[in-house]
């Protein structure tokens, strides 16, 4: 026998063990329905791969891991996947989690198995990528993926968890009791895996059928069972590591660094399960106590109600709390209408005589019992008193996240003072501000990179156009030496055409500019170089075809697009009022210097050449409505000037009906300028923005309307901003 | 008196000796940039949504590095960070102003996609290009580098952004400050003389 150590701190409280230690495990009927959460393991949820509706059969996965820190998930037995959605959850925060759920037909028709039988040939990869398949999970409760654990080699020492020191859990002691030839099996895989040297099961001395099941089952094998003194938290792997191996695991080391693994019995037992048998992880031990008639262990298949489950250990009361876990780490269970996890160990039903409600907490009187008792030998008063402070970073310097939150200094604290809710608070706490920092590093680093892309495209757009102003310019001399730019406006030669065009526009752009000086500081780039563009489109336009018939308005704006071809009419439409839009709001937003001025944009939508007679109809009833709304906003703002943008018809091409409705339209623009013209003598401006619809012709009506609602909207909640800005009362 | 001088010397000697090992260090050692603006940068949210006057929250550093702005002009960045700007800078702290920008709970932009026409205005104003898509197409955005600036919001021309509150879920829930249950205490009722 070698000698055994002792951790610091630890407490003993009543071990309620003896209520349902006795019987054997019992197996359960089939439960009505299962409620399997994809949340099973530390990590990521799992991805389902079923269907409502489908036929599952037992053991088939049903949600396969997301990445390496997750597991599968399967089908506890066979039936139909009911639903696939939120459901509640056995978690402290009492939110729901995406749950499968599956009602079970009762056949029990197992899936073909497929075991693994040359395990002890495999390779590791392939042993630990069979267990993530096999949904295989530390059972102890803190559900960390098996295969992770199993990632280490060359072990000096295994140490396997029988502890279980947590009060009134006696799940894993009735395991080794019953099934210890299959840990036993479990234990020798995981060492072969980890090849390790030796092998040391620590059992708490409070079990002593257990210990005598296991030494039968080690007997002949160099597992060693070593009885250890009972004491909370011995279970815990640091505590066990340095009871049996004597060796402390330092902050910020893992234990594999000195030579060590810790697995729990029931994981060696799913393990074996799902080596040797090729059964995945569908079902765990779980102990039903507390205030119930038939304390026991049950075998109960994942995702069966918790309720439901309690119901079969008798529950006297169904009102009652109920832990899940041990009555020191475990927390209330907000609803019981969840399924079983794999991380559910114990349910304990609250009673009045063993859980009296909590006193009050009373100030820390700095008496020091909670740091005699920490098993980590952190200082409890100090990290209480910096988390109630919210002073995180120093908790942080204490080793706040060395804290087990085993509730040994709860548990002693003659305050009564939570002191692991405090800890719980801080560390999530620094968790939520740690996540925060990086989704900022991650901003920076993409606002960083778009400036870089911006200035990058601006050189490089230079750069393009001085190559070919370069070019053509000796191009340009090539071809005719003596003649200036200027001249060749009036040249037939198509090319030059083209630059004299591009050199005039550059020339006119040059004009404006000065003009506008307050509108292009208000205006983002982007938008500018848009109504940029539309005018230059439109002075081209006018150039090139007869001038438009508005004389009368001075500041107008008319954009004539191309007509569309290949484009879809309605869209082309839609951008282009967009557009429009946009750019009356920015004159708009420009402020004029005394009387308001009558800015009108006349949108002139490409030229229907083949309309009908529904299109016609659409439009005629879109100009009504904008004519409509006009008077409106004039009636409404009778003190104020309106800024109108009005939209007009699209140019009749020969047929007779387009004709009128053009000149429809021209009579009804001509009545809306002259009343805009009334309402500009007038001191302030108001700007209502009327749009015309896109129209219709590809799109499909419910789309068309949705967008029109929005348009409209918009411009509403401008014209109303812009109310807001002028009108500060 | 030669003693005096002999002192006056060495001090001279020193004195330029000195200067010229700072001179030197002052030179060799420069520090790049200011690390006061790196700091206060480091702090500020990055959501870049120009509420606090500044376009961008490098400028708005820069502009407290130098004193011109007030620490209280990040609403994204909550009492939490004016508190660690306050911590870092030795002033004192500021709450926000009553008529300016509050901060509120983080939310993420969702486009409608059968409203959007596709102009690609948002795209343009997307301060940490998280919105995807192009000319006439459907634009979409990409939840988890959306820093919930709104900036996408004004240019819209069809109003079809809107923005979704972060709500909780088992990955980013927190345990809550322990708080003692307050319980109606009853008096006893006065015995009447």
């Amino acid at each position: 026998m070698s000698r055994l150590y002792d951790f610091h701190g630890g407490i003993h409280p009543p071990e309620n063990k003896q209520q349902s230690n006795g019987t054997p495990i019992r197996q359960l009927p089939l439960p009505p329905l299962l409620h399997i959460a994809l949340a099973q393991s530390v990590g990521n949820a799992a991805l389902p791969c079923v269907q409502p509706g489908q036929q599952v059969l037992k053991g088939q996965l049903i949600a396969t891991p997301d990445g390496r820190l997750s597991v599968a998930v399967h089908a506890p037995t066979s039936g139909t996947v009911l639903a696939i959605g939120e459901h509640a959850f056995a978690h402290p925060s009492g939110l729901p989690a995406t749950t499968i759920t599956l009602q079970p037909d009762g056949r029990e028709h197992w899936q073909p198995r497929q075991n693994l039988p040359h395990w002890r040939e495999a390779a590791g990869s392939e042993l630990r990528d069979f267990l993530q398949q096999m949904g295989v999970v530390g059972l102890g409760g803190a559900v960390f993926p098996s295969h992770l654990k199993l990632a280490a080699g060359r072990l000096q020492t295994l140490v396997v968890n029988g502890a279980e020191c947590e009060p009134y859990i006696t799940c894993d002691d009735r395991l080794m009791q019953e099934r210890a030839v299959d840990i036993v099996a479990g234990i020798g895989i995981a060492a072969h895996a980890l090849q390790a040297g030796e092998v040391l099961i620590g059992i708490e001395d409070n079990k002593p059928l257990a210990i005598a099941a296991m030494q039968t089952a080690c007997h002949g094998s160099t597992f060693r069972v070593v009885a250890i003194p009972t004491k909370y938290p011995s279970g815990g792997a640091k505590q066990l590591i340095r009871i049996l191996t004597g060796k402390e695991v330092p902050h910020g080391v893992r234990a594999t660094e000195l030579g060590v693994q810790c697995l729990n019995v029931a994981t060696l037992y799913a393990i074996a399960r799902a080596v040797l048998h090729g059964e995945p992880l569908l079902s765990r031990i779980v102990t039903l106590t507390g205030a119930v008639t038939h304390a026991a262990n049950v075998e109960a298949l994942l995702g069966s109600p918790l309720d439901w489950l309690l119901a079969q250990a008798g529950l006297p009361a169904p009102a009652t709390e109920v832990i899940m876990g041990g009555p020191l780490m475990g927390f209330t269970v907000p609803d019981l209408a969840a399924g079983l996890s794999k991380a559910g160990n114990c349910l304990i039903v609250k009673n009045a005589a063993e859980f009296p409600p909590r006193p009050a907490a009373m100030p820390c009187i700095r008496c020091g019992d909670c740091a005699s008792a920490c098993p980590m030998e952190l200082q409890p008063m100090d990290l209480f008193w910096f988390a109630k402070a919210k002073n995180f970073g120093k908790a942080q310097e204490w080793q706040l996240f060395d804290c087990i939150e085993c509730g040994a200094c709860s548990y002693v604290c003659p305050s009564q003072i939570p002191l692991v809710d405090y800890y719980r608070f801080a560390k999530s706490e620094i968790w939520a501000a740690e996540r925060d920092k990086k989704a900022a590093d991650l901003a920076r680093r993409r606002h960083e990179f778009r400036q870089f892309r911006i200035e990058r495209e601006k050189s490089e757009k230079a750069e393009r156009l001085a190559a070919r102003a370069a070019e053509q310019a000796a191009k340009l001399a090539a071809s005719q030496p003596p003649a200036s730019a200027t001249l060749v406006a009036s040249d037939d030669d198509p090319k030059k055409a083209i630059i004299a065009a591009a050199m005039a526009r550059a020339a006119a752009q040059q004009e404006a500019k000065p003009l506008s000086e307050s509108h292009i500081q208000a205006l983002d780039d982007a938008k500018q170089a848009a109504i940029k563009a539309a005018m230059e489109r439109a002075a081209a336009r006018k150039a090139a075809a007869q001038p438009a018939a508005g004389a009368a308005a001075d500041s107008r704006v008319a954009a004539n697009p191309p007509p569309a071809s290949g484009m879809d009419d309605a869209k082309q439409a839609a951008v282009e009022a967009a557009l429009e839009r946009s750019a009356a709001r920015k004159a708009a937003a420009q402020p004029v210097a005394g009387a308001a001025a009558d800015s009108s944009v006349a949108a002139n939508p490409p030229p229907a050449s083949g309309m009908d007679d529904a299109k016609q109809a659409a439009i005629k009833a879109a100009m009504e409505r904008a004519a409509a709304r006009k008077a409106a906003a004039q009636q409404a703002n009778s003190e104020t000037a309106a800024n109108s943008v009005s939209a007009s018809p699209p140019l009749a091409s020969g047929m007779d009906d387009v004709k009128q409705a053009a000149v429809k339209a021209a009579m009804e623009r001509a009545a809306a300028h002259k009343a805009a013209a009334q309402q500009a003598n007038n001191e302030t401006a108001a700007n209502s923005v009327a749009a015309s619809p896109p129209l219709a012709s590809g799109m499909d009506d419910a789309k068309q309307a949705a967008i029109k609602a929005a348009m409209e909207r918009s411009a509403a909640r401008k014209a109303a901003a812009q109310q807001d800005q002028q009108d500060p009362t | 008196m030669t003693s005096l001088l002999l002192a006056l010397l060495v001090m001279i000697a020193l004195a330029l000796l000195l200067g010229a090992v700072l001179g030197f260090a002052s030179v060799r050692f420069r520090v790049q940039g200011d690390p006061l603006v790196a700091k206060i940068d480091a702090i500020l949210p990055q959501t870049q949504c120009g509420q606090c006057g500044h376009p961008g929250c490098r400028p708005y550093a820069e502009a407290i590095a130098d004193g011109s702005e007030d620490i209280n002009k990040c609403p994204p960045g909550g009492e939490d960070g004016i508190k660690k700007l306050a911590e870092l800078l030795g002033v004192e702290f500021k709450p926000f102003a009553a008529d300016a920008p509050q901060p509120k709970p983080r939310a993420v932009a969702l486009i409608d996609e059968a409203t959007c026409i596709g102009c690609t205005l948002c795209i343009q104003a997307c301060p940490v290009d998280a919105i995807l898509g192009s000319a006439k197409m459907m634009h979409t955005i990409l939840a988890s580098e959306c820093t919930g600036c709104e900036l996408c919001l004004a240019p819209c021309p069809v109003d079809c952004i809107r923005m979704i509150p972060v709500g909780t879920d088992l990955t980013n829930w927190k345990w809550r400050y322990p708080t003692i249950p307050i319980k109606s205490v009853k008096t006893p009722a006065e015995p009447r003389a």
